[in-house]
């Protein structure tokens, strides 16, 4: 079956890309059984792409100098030619907007369509992760009611006080998100209602007579013991920004909410952090698929066909780890080679297959495989179950320890017979979060004593924190609770390995 | 499927943060602008461009752990190594694995650059300069008067109506004055009308009669808007203060001053020029090049034409003091000068100098500075010029020497430093 061609030459406009999205529909949505979220593209300039880089990819953020230093960054480095502009970004949100530069060749423009319109957008409305932590279709009006409020409480407040606010909130953005699976789905758009709710009624309750009441004798009350108190605080609690939020003794209202925004914002983009490989995977599979079907279809020509060869093999590319270019594994790459690798082990498996992917291999539905995978994986399960002999053996990948009490490095595992269960679980653990980030709850609060705040870091044998920066933050965390802040950092059998204290400055 | 161009939306969306970003950074900026600066000319002093800074100043710190403990690293592009090869550690790399391995980790970029717009880039560069002593001397002149809002008066032009303040002062009156409303007078006519169809007796509707009669007097008599309601806006006239500055650039131009010195001399006069124009309204730039005899000259005839003679400097300072007296009235104009030379006088000038210098110069002026150009690396002791100037003790201009065109931004730094501590000595 051949059809026209789609389009000729590298020029675009507006009716092609009409009809190469409506192309790439045909095979995405009808052959492959993607669903996707309706979509909304959007032509945007090389500057505009740089705006939005700096904004978190975001069309809509709040104000913060933070987003201008990325800004002088990213637009230095592109002015320089240090870095290119990404072809496209993506967001998560329903209809899902996805921007494409004008400087684009049409090739480009549809491979772009197809890779973030179809692929991220499949990935954003069916990995369990995304379902669960984010709320695409209230996520845009949320931005705007937050930018608002922050801008509403820099007139009311003044610029610094907020700026110093958001900058201890943003500090501790890694520890503000619940890694535990939520109870309920996130609803972004009761946010502002419930926010103007509970302003009404702290209105509706104020009463001008409560003030002139002649304090009393303060009554000391009996001291709590610590287990009491742990439990009212529902304590552990990983999430140090939501403990703060709901517990932190001297915050106004307004600061309250505006930790819960950048909680809340924390949170939206932590399945992106859980799921980049998969995420990268799935989109770089779908445009690949969707691009040579077009071919074979005859919907593009060969120019355009090898134009877009060159450009994937481009993103495709993984320099080993001696190359100049080697800045880690990159996830295009990996996701990719796992997705083709699942796809040939479901239609001709080999002996191998049959051992390491017992569940797929042979099973001759590659895309029913696929779209199962794609649903209810993150990068560190994925990889512990689907990263086949055959992959590693293409990257070549080992496993190497680095212990300090060791002069030198030590090759533990390569890509063979004895060493694949170990690259693959060793690789596995490098997307888990829990083995970047540390590991901080907040442990007790001292109510009998001075409200000293104890946080615990959890070493897990993977050594302490970086000393000048935990200061820092710690700074901000007593500034946000309003009294001394305790770090302690305990090795798995719950000794104090060190602590860090920082005092709540007097405001 | 939607399709969207957004590429005629505004651009710029970033401004805002990246001033906020400048506003955070200002002090490392401001380092950084001094230290590029130093070996810039000055046309590009005027252009902005890129000032590299530390990243280190305006990180944002986060909950990080140090490189200690064992750490598994998986690699790709595994040559020759089998499993159990021990590796040396790659050099300098504190830890971290194989061949720079897990880059992008840890703290990132240790420095990064900025691109300044040239008028960033100068306010960076002059934030903490200003001209000393300035006097706002000047308070009455040509643009000088600027009308201010200051409250409300009786009377005006009705363009100045102040409408709501005038409402205001109506309502406050009927109100006081117990007006009856439109309102209450429909509806006691719409009680006549019912009492007349449902046929009441004259009586009762004599007496609705006569309500309403009242009512509609005292509506009558109780005007809406009353001229004692009406309010104007007020402006009055406010002077403005102007710092009105005239820089006398005063220059050896003799045959002992090589290009190289001018070239020097130029650059400090630049500066100067540069830094005014930015820094203040009005500013009046008078040149006076002298040899044995002294000229006022337009700028391009200052720095560009050649002369031949003698040095005599007490000319130059006639020449100033006939121009201030002649343009610059002193109640309503700061004087600066800035002198530049090579330091060479003839003697018999120099007591003429100190005595003009000490006796009408320096009277006059709020600042005077001297700067003795010199050829590079040649250091030929102290010039007569600079010796007859150290003569006048604790009124002595402020005197520095520069010899090479790095030296002219430190210097120039040193001289308008802000909170000069007793300018001019």
């Amino acid at each position: 079956m051949k059809g026209p061609l789609l389009f000729e030459g590298a020029d675009w406009g507006f009716d092609t890309l009409q009809r190469a999205h409506d192309a790439i529909e045909k095979i995405a949505v009808g052959e492959m059984g993607l669903s996707v979220y309706p979509n909304q593209i959007e032509v945007i300039t090389s500057e505009q792409m740089l705006d939005a880089y700096a904004a978190t990819g975001m069309p809509i953020y709040y104000s913060h100098w933070s987003f201008g230093k990325s800004f002088v960054q990213s637009e230095g480095a592109y002015r320089k030619g240090y870095s290119g502009l990404a072809y496209e970004i993506v967001i998560n949100s329903s209809p899902c907007i996805s921007y494409v530069m004008e400087g684009n060749t049409m090739t480009m423009q549809t491979l772009v369509i197809a890779h973030a319109a179809f692929g991220h957008n499949h990935f954003f409305k069916n990995n369990y992760t995304f379902r669960d932590w984010t709320d695409p279709s209230g996520i845009l009006d949320y931005l705007v009611f937050a930018r608002s409020f922050i801008a509403d409480c820099e007139d009311r407040y003044g610029v610094a006080q907020v700026e110093g606010l958001l900058d201890a909130a943003h500090a501790l953005m890694a520890q503000g998100v619940n890694s535990a699976r939520r109870r309920r789905r996130p609803d972004l758009r009761s946010e502002e209602a419930r926010q103007r709710d509970r302003r009404l009624h702290d209105e509706k309750m104020y009463n001008e007579l409560w003030r002139t009441l002649p304090a009393g004798a303060q009554k000391s009350a009996p001291s709590p013991d610590d287990s009491l108190v742990r439990k009212l605080l529902e304590l552990p609690q990983e999430n140090i920004l939501y403990f703060l939020e709901k517990n932190a003794p001297k915050l106004a209202p307004w600061q309250r909410e505006i930790l819960r925004i950048v909680r809340l914002m924390a949170q939206y983009f932590y399945p992106q952090r859980l799921t980049k490989v998969m995420n990268e995977g799935t989109a770089t599979f779908v445009h690949y698929s969707v691009m040579n079907r077009l071919h074979e279809t005859g919907q593009i020509n060969d120019g355009s066909y090898l134009e877009f060869l060159s450009s994937h093999t481009n993103v495709v590319m993984q320099p080993s780890f001696n190359d100049p270019r080697y800045n880690g594994i990159n996830p295009y790459a990996l996701g990719f080679a796992m997705m083709r690798d699942l796809e040939r082990a479901c239609l001709k498996p080999d002996e191998e297959d049959r051992e390491w992917l017992p569940d797929i291999a042979g099973c001759g539905d590659p895309m029913g495989a696929l779209l199962d995978i794609w649903a209810n994986f993150r990068d560190d399960s994925f990889i512990l179950q689907y990263l086949s002999p055959k992959v590693m053996r293409e990257f070549r990948l080992f496993d190497l320890v680095d212990d300090p009490k060791d002069p030198t490095l030590l090759v533990d595992a390569i890509h063979n017979e004895r060493g694949y269960q170990r690259v693959r679980s060793s690789l596995a653990q490098t997307y888990e979060l829990a083995n970047h980030e540390p590991q901080i709850e907040v442990h007790s609060v001292d109510l009998a004593g001075d409200r000293k705040l104890i946080l615990r870091h959890n070493t897990l044998g993977r050594g302490v924190l970086v000393e000048s920066d935990s200061r820092k933050v710690l700074r901000h965390v007593a500034a946000l609770w309003g009294y001394d802040v305790l770090l302690q950092e305990v090795d798995p059998d719950g000794r104090v390995l060190r602590e860090h204290t920082a005092g709540a400055s007097i405001s | 499927m939607q399709l969207i161009d957004r590429r005629l939306n505004p651009s710029g969306k970033s401004l805002p943060n990246r001033q906020r970003f400048l506003r955070r950074a200002r002090a490392i900026i401001k380092e950084a602008v001094s230290n590029t600066s130093a070996g810039r000319h000055i046309r590009e002093l005027e252009e902005g461009g890129a000032v590299v800074i530390p990243a280190s100043g305006i990180d944002e710190a986060r909950f990080r752990r140090g490189q200690t403990g064992r750490r598994e690293h998986v690699l790709p592009g595994n040559r020759d190594f089998l499993e159990g090869d021990r590796l040396p550690r790659p050099p300098g790399g504190g830890g971290s694995g194989g061949g720079g391995g897990e880059a992008g980790q840890g703290s990132g970029e240790d420095q990064f650059s900025i691109v300044l717009s040239a008028d960033e880039f100068l306010d960076f560069f002059l934030e903490d300069l200003e001209l000393p002593r300035l006097e706002r001397r000047q308070i009455a002149a040509m643009k000088a008067e600027t009308p201010r809002r200051a409250g409300y008066a009786t009377a005006g032009s009705p363009a100045n109506l102040a409408i709501s303040r005038t409402m205001r002062n109506a309502l406050a009156r009927r109100t006081a004055l117990n007006r009856p409303r439109p309102e209450e007078i429909a509806a006691l006519e719409a009680e006549i009308e019912a009492a007349e169809t449902r046929g009441a007796d004259k009586e009762e509707i004599a007496l609705l009669m006569e309500r309403i009669s009242i009512l509609r007097r005292r509506a009558m008599m109780i005007p809406y808007i009353d001229p004692l309601d009406i309010r104007y806006r007020r402006f009055e006239l406010t002077p403005r203060p102007i710092a009105q500055a005239v820089m006398f650039c005063l220059m050896d131009v003799s045959g002992s001053m090589t290009e190289h010195m001018k070239d020097v001399a130029k650059r400090f006069f630049m500066l100067l020029y540069v830094f005014l124009k930015r820094r203040y309204e009005h500013v009046d730039v008078v040149f006076i090049r002298h040899t044995d005899e002294a000229k006022e000259v337009d700028e391009d005839t200052f720095f560009h034409s050649r002369e031949t003679g003698g040095t005599r400097v007490s000319t130059a300072f006639d020449e100033m003091m006939r121009v201030t007296s002649e343009r610059y009235p002193l109640d309503s104009w700061n004087i600066y000068a800035a002198q530049a030379s090579d330091g060479d006088n003839e003697r018999a000038d120099n007591a003429e100098t100190v005595e003009i210098l000490r006796n009408k110069i320096l009277p006059i002026c709020q600042y005077f500075a001297y700067i003795e150009v010199g050829e590079a690396g040649r250091d030929t002791g102290l010039s007569s010029l600079w010796r007859t100037y150290e003569t006048l003790g604790d009124s002595a201009p402020a005197m520095r020497r520069v010899s090479s065109r790095q030296e002219i931004y430190p210097v120039f730094r040193d001289l308008f430093q802000r909170q000069l501590s007793g300018a001019g000595a």
